[in-house]
């Protein structure tokens, strides 16, 4: 999970104070120490280290923590407050122009994945109920276009593309094409170019003067070293950013490159993104990935994730099955094929507070081998079977195993699990009104 | 002669690609030279930040440091302007490694993670290769990026050696698989293989990494197999994670680092081979096809302090 490393380090010194009464000014240097190495290994900036450092020391120091009881805490109550701020204290939006297209720039170095961005935000875009157009203007890199018809392709949205002619003319003519079109958004997917070339940054220059983009986007590699300061500010500096997207910011990635580069340039992250399928990308909340540095978890983004997956209808439909306790085996299958649908069971647990360690020790294959297991055995059931599984007798148990590859002995663990849930779900049922979590997450896991 | 006048052009060539990465960092130290008067505290304070500015990572900068003050100790050395030679000469000898020399038959894996210049750095490789006279063919493995075969494809071209591709979303290892056969009919002396760029996390994409590695093992046990992992020269700490999980996968004989044109210092390298004993075989500074460089230690040290 993104920032994991980081947050490990981070709690374990504050374990240091934790475990302590009372804090001496020795204390919180010893502690600001860890976090300014955690910080440093992470890849944040080491002048913007030195300066949160610092804060973060004085504030501790000076004022609460020798009239407070749990000093600790306060103390990893500053750091947070702290980070919040530094990454850019609320969360921020797309502008969108009255007068459409909304003309999105992306930029970036190479290979930070502008062209996979593109993809992910156009199909975000469009499931939000905007009409996005793709326009490939990076004319360099070999099969830089045939990629991005590609990726245009799997999410749906139409790709504009002249070849390898004049990047300027390309752009000219795509808005030209998405006004003809009628499209309210228009992407535009440049090149990948270092920051000090400076022919290729007056392309930019041409570009933004060409189209007067709402937002010019500065694509960001999560792994990026302490150059992630530079790269961003001589790019803010020639073309005036308007925001950052974070991308790769997967697995161990600690992404210190999101600390420093609000910090340095003042520009807001506007979206992270991980992975190579088309949907992972969401905004990003500085608050919450705050949160997430020092181990709190991510509660509220795994809310926003099954919200936007899980169908409202059946939501409804399944709370009123479980009023009247007519929770079946279909519906058991139903759950477990949406949360799959929200990344599987790792990322699931990653976003909860202390799940993050668990994660780490579950061993995900074995997981999904599990979920693929239920999975086949729901399946290989008739549907009055799953409807009312005491149905299902010795020979009947047995179809079920060979026509789903399992043994009798793993579907009755199956069934057993199921009654379970099914005997908590009545609870539920009971309770009346189920609370908003309760009714999207029935299930413990 | 020609021979070290070659030696000379390439040395500028690195130099050159590194120009701005050469700058930042040599400005930096020519001011600490230039601010100090002696080497005190405050000094080793500003070094610090220095080489930790240039990603060399945390720990690897406290050894580095750490042996400077013995080293100056020993010289009796108190002027901060003999400082630049002691360093490059213990960077230099950290990063020494016998160069890369894969026999003939020779299969070269090349992996990393998404968007480090996996298949350009393998055009390079093909030209090169080529260029030292041997007969190279390309194998496009990766089939989960869209058009990386196709990218692949133009750079063989450029390079004018053969390719061996299957379609997107054909099984990698078939793709390998056929690309042995066409090594060994062809007699050929260097396969070098593009793959999926992948997040080294990912454990199911790892797997498919040592499902490629094997058919070459079983069906070309002739050949060495080299695996070489790509590294972009702006990674931060990162890329000692990427280079430890890549080499509990697949055996890594050594890094390819890659984008050293801008003003990254790809200092990460150090601590890679510090702690992983991986050395540096090749320096990519840029997009055409013959600005892949062999790296060699005491040029990098000398460009970059």
């Amino acid at each position: 999970m993104a920032f994991e490393g980081l947050a490990d380090k981070l709690q374990a010194a504050f374990k240091k104070l934790s475990s302590r009464g009372k804090l001496t000014e020795k204390d919180v240097k010893d502690a600001m120490r860890e976090v300014r190495m955690a910080l440093l290994e992470a890849d944040v900036n080491y002048l913007v280290v030195k300066d949160f450092v610092k804060r973060v020391t004085d504030r501790a120091v000076g004022e609460e923590i020798f009239s407070t009881l749990n000093a600790g805490q306060t103390v990893i109550k500053i750091v947070r407050e702290e980070m919040t701020a530094l990454m850019g204290g609320s969360q921020a939006k797309l502008e969108f122009t009255g007068n459409p297209p909304t003309v999105i720039m992306l930029i970036g170095l190479q290979g930070a994945g502008k062209t996979t961005l593109a993809g992910k935000l156009a199909g975000m875009l469009q499931k939000q109920g905007k009409r996005p157009m793709l326009v490939a203007a990076d004319v360099y890199r070999p099969a830089a276009v045939k990629q991005l018809q590609v990726v245009g392709g799997q999410v749906g949205v139409p790709v504009f593309e002249m070849g390898q002619g004049d990047p300027v003319n390309i752009v000219r003519e795509g808005k030209r094409e998405a006004i003809r079109t009628i499209k309210d958004v228009m992407i535009v997917d440049t090149a990948g170019r270092l920051q000090i070339d400076d022919n290729l940054m007056r392309e930019l220059e041409q570009i933004k003067a060409e189209l007067r983009p709402q937002e010019i986007l500065l694509v960001v590699d999560a792994m990026t070293g302490q150059e992630a300061v530079n790269v961003a500010k001589t790019f803010d500096e020639k073309l005036g950013v308007t925001g950052v997207v974070l991308t790769k910011l997967d697995g161990d990635t600690r992404g210190g490159a999101a600390l420093s580069i609000k910090a340095v340039t003042g520009k807001p992250i506007k979206f992270s993104s991980i992975g190579e399928k088309l949907d992972q990308i969401e905004p990003f909340y500085p608050d919450r990935m705050a949160s997430r540095i020092l181990g709190m978890g991510d509660v509220l983004t795994l809310i926003d994730k099954a919200s936007a997956l899980v169908d409202e209808k059946r939501a409804a439909d399944l709370e009123q099955k479980l009023r009247k306790n007519q929770f079946t085996l279909e519906d058991f299958l139903d759950q477990f094929q949406q949360m799959r649908k929200m990344g599987g069971m790792n990322d699931m647990l990653a976003m909860l507070p202390g799940g993050s360690k668990i994660a780490q020790e579950v061993d995900e294959d074995e997981l999904n081998r599990n979920m693929a297991r239920t999975e086949a055995i729901i399946l290989s059931m008739t549907p009055k079977e799953r409807r009312n599984p005491s149905l299902l007798n010795a020979s009947r148990k047995r179809r079920v195993a060979a026509g789903s590859g399992t043994t009798v002995q793993q579907i009755n663990q199956l069934l057993k699990q199921f009654e379970q849930t099914q005997s908590m779900m009545k609870q539920f049922g009971r309770m009346g009104k189920m609370g908003k979590k309760g009714r999207r997450m029935p299930f413990k896991f | 002669m020609s021979e070290k006048k070659e030696k000379k052009g390439l040395f500028a060539r690195l130099k050159e690609g590194m120009t701005k990465t050469r700058e930042s960092i040599t400005h930096a130290i020519d001011q600490l030279v230039g601010v100090y008067k002696e080497l005190d505290d405050d000094f080793y304070d500003d070094l610090e930040a220095v080489l930790i500015g240039a990603d060399v990572g945390v720990k690897t900068t406290e050894e580095i440091i750490a042996r400077l003050k013995e080293e100056v100790r020993r010289r009796r050395e108190g002027n901060p302007d003999a400082v630049r030679g002691i360093l490059r000469e213990i960077v230099a000898g950290m990063m020494e490694a016998e160069p890369f020399a894969p026999a003939s038959p020779a299969v070269i894996l090349v992996v990393g993670v998404n968007g480090v210049g996996k298949t350009t750095t393998i055009g390079k490789l093909g030209c090169h290769f080529k260029e030292m006279g041997k007969s190279v063919i390309l194998a496009a493995a990766d089939t989960f990026r869209a058009a990386a075969t196709e990218q692949l494809t133009i750079w063989a071209q450029r390079a004018d050696v053969p390719i061996v591709a299957h379609g997107e979303g054909a099984d990698p290892a078939a793709v390998v698989f056929d690309a042995v056969a066409s090594m060994k009919a062809k007699k050929a002396d260097l396969l070098i293989v593009d793959t999926a760029g992948r997040l080294h996390n990912k454990a199911h994409l790892m797997e498919e990494l040592k499902k490629i590695r094997r058919v070459i093992d079983r069906d070309f046990p002739q050949a060495q197999v080299h695996v070489l992992l790509v590294l972009d020269g702006a990674t931060g700490q990162n890329g000692v994670t990427q280079a430890r999980v890549f080499r509990d996968a697949v055996d890594l004989s050594g890094i390819i680092l890659t984008k050293l044109d801008g003003t990254s210092k790809g200092g990460v390298v150090i601590s890679i081979k510090e702690e992983l004993q991986l050395p540096v075989y090749f320096v990519g500074v840029g997009e055409q096809k013959d600005d892949l460089q062999v790296f060699n230690a005491h040029d990098y040290a000398e460009a970059i302090f």
